[in-house]
């Protein structure tokens, strides 16, 4: 199946700084890929040469088959930008009208499309009024019209509550299902673990990581911490049993590699009514995803 | 089409919520009326009808009124969709930025258009209830309403070049009411002042009526008062410029809008959002 997205070692400098460098990614009909990356790590730089709306240096890039910006492309493409605004003095329904039109479709979708994000109830009242959760749905209504192929969300959850936040996703699922391909961007691995296919973090211009969640987990070989809380008086024999433990307080700290847990939990085991407690910690996502954002750093 | 038709619709719904129809109208239909009621002790001295009269008078005032609502609706135009960020999502969809830029253009005219006819329209009710005669200037004053209409499409796209080159609202407007100075005030001062020093020399003859043509306000008045039978009833830069043919500032102010619409464009397409 040919990508809907492809790039192939795109740069893009300003100045003396490299915004994007090499960076090579293809997103297949249907695929829904989360960017991930710090403010000014290249997200909101590559999502807008995808648009067309600024220029790129070198490489090549291809959406929806067509070259970024051209109208071929445009016609193909949604976005939403992050923190959508709109003109104040329209309202939600009359805005949305107006977008419709743009793309060529009927106005008379506009209260469908609202309804299908929540905002129903607000489409007569001016977006002035409106909640910054409020504008998003009308961004996000927005990139429902028509049947976009590609989908380019620049973070698009902030400003939205958690149960909306669900629903958002719920939206996306079934777009994806219908074959249009995703690519939206956030700064928290947290927000788009279960709900993506893929994941690529940028770090400064780089792509440094990339796959599914579980790739990443795997890739990070970050270690397993244990805490592990001796019973009264038994301290000092739990301490000589593992030496390399880190006491503080009343509980010691461990930590190895995935590959040596299962040992490391039998030694622990092995000291019977000796302990308390036990608590194993995993990484967690964001140390994950601290893990590649900082290796690019260096 | 229907993107420019579209545009077109919610630029006029914005400024109507914006009061810009409202404040338009409402200082046209003033002027005019102003004009009408101060012109009316000059006939008899001049012998021209009523109309021609407040046509000649109107005439200097759409020279300084027209560019200015010109202006003031345009330095926003591309300014504040930067500003307020609504640009980046705009230039996402399908539409051209000539076709976006023209849908502004329609929407603003078709208000300076109202406001134009309006204002014009009550001077001459006001003129034929008391001078029956005042029939015979309206050739005069619909001459006066389109190259009204044209000198406000120039001015609508030199607005928009303004805005698409400043990128922020407050320099926008800045740069809109210095233009104004510049073009409206300061260029036919200048002119008399090169005039009295030249004392009837080659820049008299020559550059004189070139940089007049040049001027699109000043192609505006030339052309109405050289057309108009009142042209004697005007004082001023046009009674030098005789001399300049009524075809050449008539090319004058109808090539100024499609030119000021062009520059507006090459603008425009150097904004990255």
């Amino acid at each position: 199946m040919t990508p809907t997205l492809s790039l192939q070692c795109l740069t893009k400098t300003y100045g003396a700084q490299r915004a994007l460098s090499e960076v090579s990614v293809t997103v297949a009909p249907g695929e829904r890929v989360a960017l991930l990356g710090h403010n000014g790590a290249g997200k909101s730089t590559m999502m807008k040469i995808i648009l067309g709306l600024i220029p790129f240096d070198s490489g090549d890039l291809q959406v929806a088959g067509a070259a970024p910006g051209t109208a071929e492309a445009r016609r193909h493409v949604a976005y939403l930008p992050e923190n959508a605004a709109f003109h104040p003095a329209l309202t939600g329904l009359e805005q949305i009208r107006h977008y419709l039109s743009l793309r060529g479709e009927s106005p008379s979708l506009a209260m469908d499309l609202l309804q299908r994000v929540g905002l129903g109830q607000a489409a007569t009242r001016r977006i002035g009024t409106y909640s910054k959760g409020m504008r998003q749905r009308v961004g996000l209504a927005q990139t429902l019209i028509g049947k976009p192929r590609l989908l380019v969300l620049d973070e698009p959850t902030s400003g939205l509550d958690p149960v909306s936040r669900r629903d958002f996703y719920e939206l996306l699922d079934g777009l994806a299902a219908d074959g249009a391909s995703i690519l939206l961007s956030s700064h928290a691995l947290t927000e788009v673990e279960a709900r993506t296919d893929r994941i690529l973090i940028l770090s400064g211009g780089h792509l440094v990581a990339e796959g599914s969640l579980a790739d990443l987990r795997r890739m990070a070989a970050l270690p397993i911490t244990f805490h592990v809380s001796p019973r009264q008086g038994a301290m000092a024999e739990v301490v000589l049993a593992l030496p390399e433990a880190i006491a503080s307080g009343g509980t010691l700290t461990l930590s190895c590699q995935q590959d040596q847990k299962l040992r490391l939990l039998a030694r622990i085991s092995d000291l019977g009514e000796r302990i308390a407690d036990i608590d194993v910690q995993p990484p967690t996502l964001e140390d994950i995803y601290g893990r590649f954002s900082k290796r690019a750093g260096q | 089409m229907t993107r420019i038709t579209a545009t077109a619709e919610t630029e006029f719904r914005i400024a109507l919520r914006n009061r810009w129809v409202a404040m338009s109208i409402a200082m046209m239909a003033l002027f005019a009326l102003v004009l009408s009621a101060a012109g009316s002790s000059a006939v008899g001295t001049i012998g021209a009808d009523r109309l021609s009269v407040v046509v000649a008078s109107l005439t200097s005032l759409a020279v300084y009124l027209v560019p200015l609502v010109a202006l003031l609706m345009s330095f926003d135009a591309i300014a504040g969709e930067v500003e307020r960020g609504t640009l980046p999502l705009l230039l996402t969809y399908p539409a051209s930025r000539p076709e976006l830029l023209l849908g502004k253009l329609l929407a603003h005219l078709a208000i300076l258009t109202l406001a134009v006819a309006i204002g014009y329209g009550i001077a001459a009710v006001a003129a034929l209830a008391v001078d029956a005669d005042a029939v015979a200037g309206l050739s005069s004053l619909w001459r006066l309403m389109w190259s009204s209409v044209l000198l406000g499409a120039t001015f609508l796209g030199i607005g928009y070049a303004i805005s698409a080159l400043a990128r922020r609202s407050s320099g926008a407007a800045g740069l809109a009411i210095g233009l104004w100075l510049g073009l409206i005030v300061l260029y036919d001062l200048g002119l008399l002042a090169a005039i009295i020093a030249d004392n009837g020399g080659y820049f008299t003859t020559k550059v004189f009526p070139a940089a007049l043509l040049a001027n699109p306000a000043d192609a505006f008045r030339l052309y109405n008062l050289a057309a108009s039978q009142a042209t004697s009833a005007a004082a001023g830069v046009s009674g030098a410029a005789n001399t300049i043919p009524v075809w050449a500032s008539l090319t004058s102010i109808l090539l100024w809008p499609i030119a000021a619409f062009a520059i507006a464009i090459a603008a425009f397409r150097k904004v990255t959002p």
